[in-house]
This record gives C-alpha cells, sequence and structure tokens, in this order.
C-alpha cells in the first residue's frame, strides 16, 4: 500500500510516481505468446453484452440530450432556418454575418471583462474563505453551510432577489445599508460603468461557495509536516499559505482555473435577468447575443447565426483549452 | 451472478429506452381537460366538420392576472361550448414573447388561436407560421366592415387574411392623477405640449420624490415607445422605397428632439427618478404602484394594471400624446388573432368560430357585447378601456352604448385621450424589420439615460447603419 508521503506528493503530480510502483515488463523480454483471437464470440462471452447494457443508458442520454444536439447546431450552422419551414443550405454565411456584427467587439469585451473581474473577486476569495476556515477548529461545519448556503439557492431566485437590493433609489437596500455609513446612493444597475461590477458581486457570492468546499478538502491533503517545518522556519500565517499551502494545491488550483474561465466565457444568466445586456449593451456577452439572435428580436428566429457564434465560441473555448493544458501541464510536472 | 446483473442491465436499459420514447410523444396525445371524451380529428369532410368532436387549445389572459379574471374567462368558455356541443376548448396562460412564440411554434407546444401584436403579425405571415384563413375570414357576416386600415395588419403581401385584428389603439399619455395632486397639479388639465409635460414632470419629482416621467427602455420596448416620440414630434424611422427596400432614418430631427426632451428631463431636470431598465410589464408595474407620474404606451394598458398590477382607479388618468410639428402623429398599434399553422382545416374552422365568439362577438353583435360585459363586470374586470375602432367610428360607438350599463373603467378620467384622438392622424409602425429595428434603438434610449455625455448623433448614425445592415440582408 502506499505510504503517505507518496500519496502527498504524487497525487496531484499524476502519471510520475506509477512508474516508480510498477515498472511495465519489456516487451521485448517476453517469451513470445499466443494471444488469443478476438472475435465476436469472446466478447460476448468476455461479458461484453452486460458491459453494453450497462453503459446503455448512458449512451441513449448523453447521445439524445448532448451529442445529437451537438451535431444538429452544428448543421444549423450552415443553414437557413426557422425550424418551422424547410431549411436551406447557405454555406458560410451565418459565419459572415456573425462575425460582421457591429455589436459582437462589444460583447466580446464585455465578456473578457467579466471574466476578468470574476478572475479577480471570484477567484482569490474561495481560496482565502477556505484557509480561514481550515484554521477554525470549532465552528467549520457550521461556516462550510454558510459558504455553501448561496450554492443552494436557485440562481434565478437568487438574481431575482439581488436586482431588487440593486434598486438605484435612496430607498433601495443596499443604497440604505450604505447609507448609514455615509456612501451615497448608487446607481448600480443603472448605470453603464457599474452594472458589470455589479453583476459580477452576485455571480461572485452563488458561485464561491462550491469551490470553498473544493479548497477544503484539498487542505486536508496537505502533510502537516510541512506546516510544521514552516513554523519551525518562523513563518506567519500567510507566508505559510503563500509557499505550502498554495504549491501543494497546485493542480487544483489550475483546475478550478480552466473551470472558472471556461465557465464565466459563456455567462447568460446574469445578464438576462439583471438587465438584458443593457444598460446601453454595457453587459451583452457572447452568449446573451447567441440568445438574441434565436429568441430576441426577429420572430422567425435566426437560428443559423445563434448556432454559428455557438460553434465559434465552442471552438475558441476548445483550442484555449488545449494551449492552456499544455501550457500548464510542465508546470505542475515540477 | 453474471446473469442476473446483465437481466438487471437489461430491465434497467428497456425501463429508461421506454420511457424515453413515451417523453418524446407530442402533446396531442395528452387528455382534454373536460370530460367528455374527443379526439383530434384529421381527415372528416369539410361538410361533417360541424359535427365531429374537435378540440381546439386557445390563449386566455397574461400571467399574473387575478383569479376573477380568470373565472370570467372560464366562464366565457362555458358559454361557448354550450353554443357549439362538438368543441372543447382548453386554454392557457399566454403572453406574447417573441423568444416563447418560436419555440413554442416549433415545439409544436402553441396553442391552436393565439394573439400577436400587429408589429410582429407581417413578419409571421412572411414566414408561414400563420395558418391561411382567408375562406373561413370571408364566410364571416362582417368579413366586409373591417377599416381596411386596420385590416391590413392582418393581410399577407397576397392581400389574403393570416390574422384578424380584434383590438386596435393608439399610444397615449398616462398619468398619475394622485401624483398630479400631490403635486398641485390640476389631474383634469394634463399636459398638452412637450414643455407642459417637461413642466409637470419636474414638480411631481419635486414635491413628491417620484419619477415626474418615465420610459420603457428594454426588450424592443424602447425602440418602439422612440418611435411613438418620433411620430410625436414628426418624424419617421423608416422609409419604404417602394421597391421592395426599405431606408432606415432613424436619424432624423423627430427622433433627435424626442432624444434631446429625454436627456434634458433626465440630466438638468432630474426629474425621471432612478430606474431606467423597464420593458411593458414593469413600467405597468410601477405605475399601479405609484411610483411614476407620466409614461408613455398603448391607450390599452389599463386593462393590464387592473388585470394584474391592482392599480387605485382614482390614480389613473389618460390623455393624448402632445404633437408637435407638420408630420406628427400617433402611432397606432393593435392586436390580432391567429391560428397557427399547424392546425388542420377541422381545428380552423373550429378556431375561427372561437374568434367569433370570443373576440369579434362583443363588438359586432349587442347580446354578446352585453354578456360578456355581464360576466366581466361581476367577476371586478375592467369593462370598456378605451379603444380605436375596428370597423367603423359609428359602430364603436354604438358598441360602447351597448355596455353602458356594465363600464366600470373611470372613462372621465380618460377624457383628454377619448375627446381627441379621433382628430389625430394615426400612424402605423415601421412595416419592415421593425422588431429588429426597435432592438437596436433600445441601446440608444438606454444610452441617452445612463450616459450624461451621450453623443446622439453618433449613436443614432451607428443604429442607421446596424438597423440598414439587417434591412438589406
Amino acid at each position: 500500500m502506499p505510504t503517505e508521503s507518496d500519496l502527498s506528493v504524487s497525487a496531484l503530480a499524476p502519471g510520475k510516481n506509477d512508474a516508480d510502483l510498477a515498472p511495465t515488463p519489456d516487451p521485448a523480454a517476453q517469451p513470445h505468446t499466443r494471444r488469443p483471437r478476438r472475435t465476436p464470440l469472446t466478447w460476448l462471452r468476455g461479458g461484453g453484452l452486460s458491459n453494453l447494457t450497462f453503459a446503455l443508458p448512458l449512451l441513449i442520454i448523453f447521445g439524445t440530450f448532448s451529442w445529437w444536439p451537438i451535431m444538429r447546431a452544428i448543421v444549423m450552422a450552415f443553414q437557413h432556418t426557422n425550424l418551422v419551414n424547410p431549411a436551406t443550405f447557405v454555406g458560410w454565411e451565418n459565419f459572415q454575418f456573425v462575425l460582421t456584427d457591429p455589436l459582437l467587439p462589444t460583447a466580446i469585451k464585455n465578456t473578457l471583462y467579466f471574466a476578468l473581474l470574476a478572475l479577480l473577486f471570484g477567484y482569490p476569495i474561495p481560496l482565502v474563505a477556505a484557509v480561514l476556515m481550515s484554521e477554525v477548529k470549532k465552528l467549520k461545519g457550521f461556516f462550510s453551510v454558510l459558504a455553501y448556503l448561496p450554492v443552494v439557492v436557485p440562481p434565478v431566485i437568487a438574481v431575482l432577489l439581488w436586482k431588487f437590493f440593486y434598486d438605484g433609489s435612496d430607498t433601495g437596500v443596499f443604497n440604505t445599508m450604505l447609507g448609514w455609513i455615509g456612501l451615497g446612493p448608487y446607481p448600480w444597475l443603472q448605470s453603464q460603468t457599474m452594472a458589470m461590477p455589479s453583476l459580477v458581486l452576485q455571480a461572485t457570492w452563488a458561485g464561491a461557495g462550491a469551490t470553498v468546499i473544493i479548497y477544503l478538502a484539498a487542505l486536508i491533503s496537505v502533510p502537516p509536516e510541512l506546516y510544521d517545518a514552516a513554523d519551525v522556519d518562523g513563518a506567519g500565517v500567510w507566508r505559510k499559505v503563500w509557499h505550502v499551502t498554495m504549491p501543494q494545491l497546485r493542480g487544483i488550483l489550475f483546475i478550478t482555473l480552466i473551470l472558472q474561465i471556461i465557465g464565466t466565457a459563456q455567462v447568460f444568466l446574469e445578464p438576462y435577468l439583471f438587465t438584458s445586456g443593457g444598460p446601453a449593451n454595457s453587459t451583452t456577452t457572447i452568449l446573451l447575443m447567441i440568445y438574441n439572435y434565436a429568441f430576441g428580436r426577429s420572430v422567425g428566429g435566426d437560428y443559423g447565426a445563434a448556432t454559428a457564434l455557438s460553434v465559434l465560441l465552442a471552438i475558441f473555448l476548445a483550442i484555449f483549452s488545449a494551449v492552456y493544458f499544455k501550457l500548464t501541464n510542465s508546470w505542475s510536472k515540477s | 451472478m453474471k446473469s442476473t446483473r446483465t437481466y438487471v442491465a437489461l430491465a434497467l436499459a428497456t425501463v429508461l429506452t421506454t420511457s424515453l420514447a413515451a417523453c418524446s410523444s407530442d402533446s396531442k396525445n395528452e387528455e382534454p381537460a373536460a370530460s367528455d371524451t374527443t379526439t383530434t380529428t384529421t381527415d372528416s369532410s369539410p361538410t361533417e366538420e360541424s359535427d365531429a368532436p374537435v378540440t381546439i387549445k386557445v390563449v386566455s389572459l397574461t400571467p399574473g392576472s387575478s383569479d376573477e379574471a380568470f373565472a370570467a374567462f372560464d366562464e366565457q368558455v362555458k358559454a361557448f361550448e354550450a353554443k357549439y356541443k362538438n368543441i372543447t376548448v382548453e386554454s392557457q396562460e399566454y403572453e406574447w414573447l417573441p423568444d416563447k412564440f418560436a419555440a413554442d411554434l416549433a415545439g409544436g407546444t402553441l396553442p391552436d388561436v393565439f394573439q400577436v401584436p400587429f408589429t410582429d403579425g407581417r413578419g409571421l405571415i412572411e414566414n408561414g407560421q400563420l395558418a391561411d384563413i382567408d375562406a373561413l375570414f370571408k364566410e364571416l357576416p362582417y368579413a366586409g366592415d373591417f377599416n381596411p386600415n386596420v385590416l391590413q395588419a392582418g393581410q399577407g403581401a397576397d392581400g389574403k387574411v393570416y390574422a384578424i385584428p380584434y383590438s386596435a389603439y393608439g399610444v397615449g399619455l398616462h398619468y398619475n392623477r394622485t401624483l398630479f395632486k400631490e403635486a398641485g397639479l390640476d389631474p383634469d388639465k394634463p399636459p398638452t405640449t412637450w414643455d407642459e409635460v417637461r413642466a409637470d414632470a419636474k414638480a411631481i419629482a419635486e414635491k413628491t420624490g417620484q419619477a415626474g416621467y418615465s420610459m420603457m427602455t428594454q426588450g424592443n420596448t424602447g425602440g418602439w415607445q422612440l418611435t411613438v416620440a418620433t411620430y410625436a414630434h414628426g418624424g419617421r424611422i423608416q422609409v419604404d422605397n417602394g421597391d421592395g427596400t426599405y431606408t432606415s432614418t432613424a436619424n432624423n430631427d423627430g427622433t433627435k428632439k424626442a432624444l434631446e426632451f429625454l436627456k434634458t428631463l433626465r440630466w438638468e431636470d432630474n426629474s425621471m427618478g432612478s430606474n431606467f431598465l423597464y420593458d411593458w410589464g414593469s413600467i405597468n408595474q410601477d405605475f399601479a404602484a405609484g411610483k411614476i407620474g407620466m409614461y408613455t404606451s398603448g391607450n390599452d394598458v389599463y386593462t393590464n394594471m387592473v388585470m394584474a398590477n391592482n392599480i387605485n382607479p382614482d390614480d389613473y388618468g389618460l390623455t393624448v400624446i402632445p404633437l408637435d410639428g407638420a408630420d406628427a402623429g400617433v402611432l397606432g398599434g393593435g392586436n390580432l388573432a391567429a391560428v397557427s399553422a399547424k392546425a388542420d382545416d377541422a381545428v380552423k374552422a373550429a378556431a375561427m368560430k372561437w374568434i367569433d365568439f370570443y373576440y369579434m362577438g362583443k363588438q359586432i353583435d349587442k347580446d354578446s357585447a352585453v354578456a360578456n360585459a355581464k360576466i366581466q363586470a361581476a367577476s371586478n374586470q375592467p369593462v370598456g378601456t378605451p379603444a380605436l375602432p375596428i370597423f367603423s367610428k359609428e359602430l364603436y360607438n354604438e358598441s360602447q352604448e351597448w355596455i353602458k350599463d356594465y363600464i366600470n373603467v373611470p372613462l372621465a378620467q380618460m377624457t383628454g385621450y377619448t375627446d381627441k384622438i379621433f382628430d389625430l392622424p394615426l400612424i402605423n409602425e415601421p412595416t419592415a424589420k421593425t422588431q429588429d429595428s426597435y432592438a437596436e434603438l433600445d441601446p440608444v434610449v438606454q444610452a441617452v439615460l445612463t450616459d450624461k455625455n451621450a453623443n446622439i448623433d453618433s449613436l443614432l448614425s451607428t443604429a442607421d447603419k446596424n438597423i440598414q445592415r439587417l434591412l438589406d440582408r
């Protein structure tokens, strides 16, 4: 059984230790044995049918609700269709239309702005909260519940609640509370500059809890000897965090970072419910543009343009993820 | 052991597959709400239509309407089913939302009979999403009496009728009489020029702290109301070139004056309150709650205020929009009753009977009008909200006479509108890509209201370019 130190060192650098534990046999040194011929019969006897039936529900459900719609969307991106009349193929016209849309640069800028703000606020806060919570021995369970509570609230309810709090008049909830400490009434969602940060604030509040729980669990895996060693060297709490905790959590941090980026690139709920992309397109994101193409404006529904932009976004995120993993692969191994 | 596992797996897979297949079966298989058994017939010949049982799905009221409103509607359904014993009516709540409509139609969950505003009617007809009811329409005894200007909203380019207009309205200026009184203004003397609107808005904002004047800005309503204000200042946002092409003229003097007006009220007088993200529903809500002094919208919103927003009738006042300039006019609109393109002949015929009974009956036939008014009044629903005539002005006045005893809306508070509207020029909405144009103008209105340094000229030029791109597509 692997020792604790094996686990802690290799847990976040997969693949490195496997070679040490179980050396693969040298193929050239193997005696030439006859491998059994693989026929449908051997597959059946080897339990192939039961494998298939176990996989069948997964295949059917994913096929119907995930893969088939994705295929359909890719096909629709090359069509002019409103889902009622027969569709006609129009080649690259949808992509051309989407890429020359004057609103696209604004939407990209807003999406990047949202992602950046969410990264600035939403990425460190769960880590800080998790570290603080792991220091508190007694009430950790209680704080975990508090941290996770916003995640449990249904997103639409949370947004509508915050929309009410963000009321721009003097009697709005936040303005009243800020008034107690002398800060002036703010327009929140009514201002082109404050609208996006307001959205990010709510999104962070809603999503931080889940990441806190993940970090809390990961923190447990950090061996206490490292902290003791840091104590001996005279490190305070925050130096310990910077020099011990974060390097140990490197793998988790990389994963949550890419997940956060992919998630925020597809933000739709907050802009749609809070401001419908306003005021003056300052919170219009790419997903909101896609939604408006399909459902927002002309009743015909430009599903071709909507799917074209979706395909472009998916391709971009896929390339970004591939590049990201390539780059961070070398970092996390050391 | 392996075989038991296999059997369990097979059983699970079968159950899942069959349940998926059941889920995907069409809504046509769902059981009707009524107790009598009915089936949707697909191939009965026309002569047997009237006897074969048929079920139609119709729209009832906007979600959020009060229980009494729904009760009143159910009464009407009962009366209809009593008259046509073979037709069963299923109803569902409905509010015109373009995004939901497209999904409903594609998914087959759109009711057979539904309501569409004039603006969207033409788009739907072009897309072939409405059933051709021309032949059935011509069988109606009053088919020839329609005001042609109103009927054209439901006609396709081929002149055939695809939807029937059942209500027409002009846009009016709604004002809160109570806020007027609190601000020291006379509620019986609403403003008649834009300067007076500005002065009154300022008084309301200063003396009551509520928004003196508000404007819709979201969900294409910003562009809609900006077009209203454009017309009121003598401008037009679109020109029909006559050869099938259109030119966007959003950057015109009328629109510029309208935006300057908003800019002045917002940044100089600060009389527009602190909420600038309103759509049709939310502005009605805030008005009914007493937070808005004045705003423009269709003259029929009083119905929504009563049904869904609990307005105090004493608060409500209606007058005409001030007109300024030679080409100024009032934007007219209305609602169409349409039949889904997916309806078969039997359903179409039944649908026309429902349209005739529910939508048109109370405007044509004295007994239906009185019966409907009685039911509505008994459930405290608004009776007599002003409208524009679908047929002729004489018939409209006559129909108001019929239901005189049941009118429970404060018509005396709406004389500013009802006295003058028939003398003012009514202008139809722009014909091409109307919703798209409105959507492009939404951000213009929002920008003027949220950015002190918004450059109106450049905003309108950009909007023109964007709209033209869509018109040319």
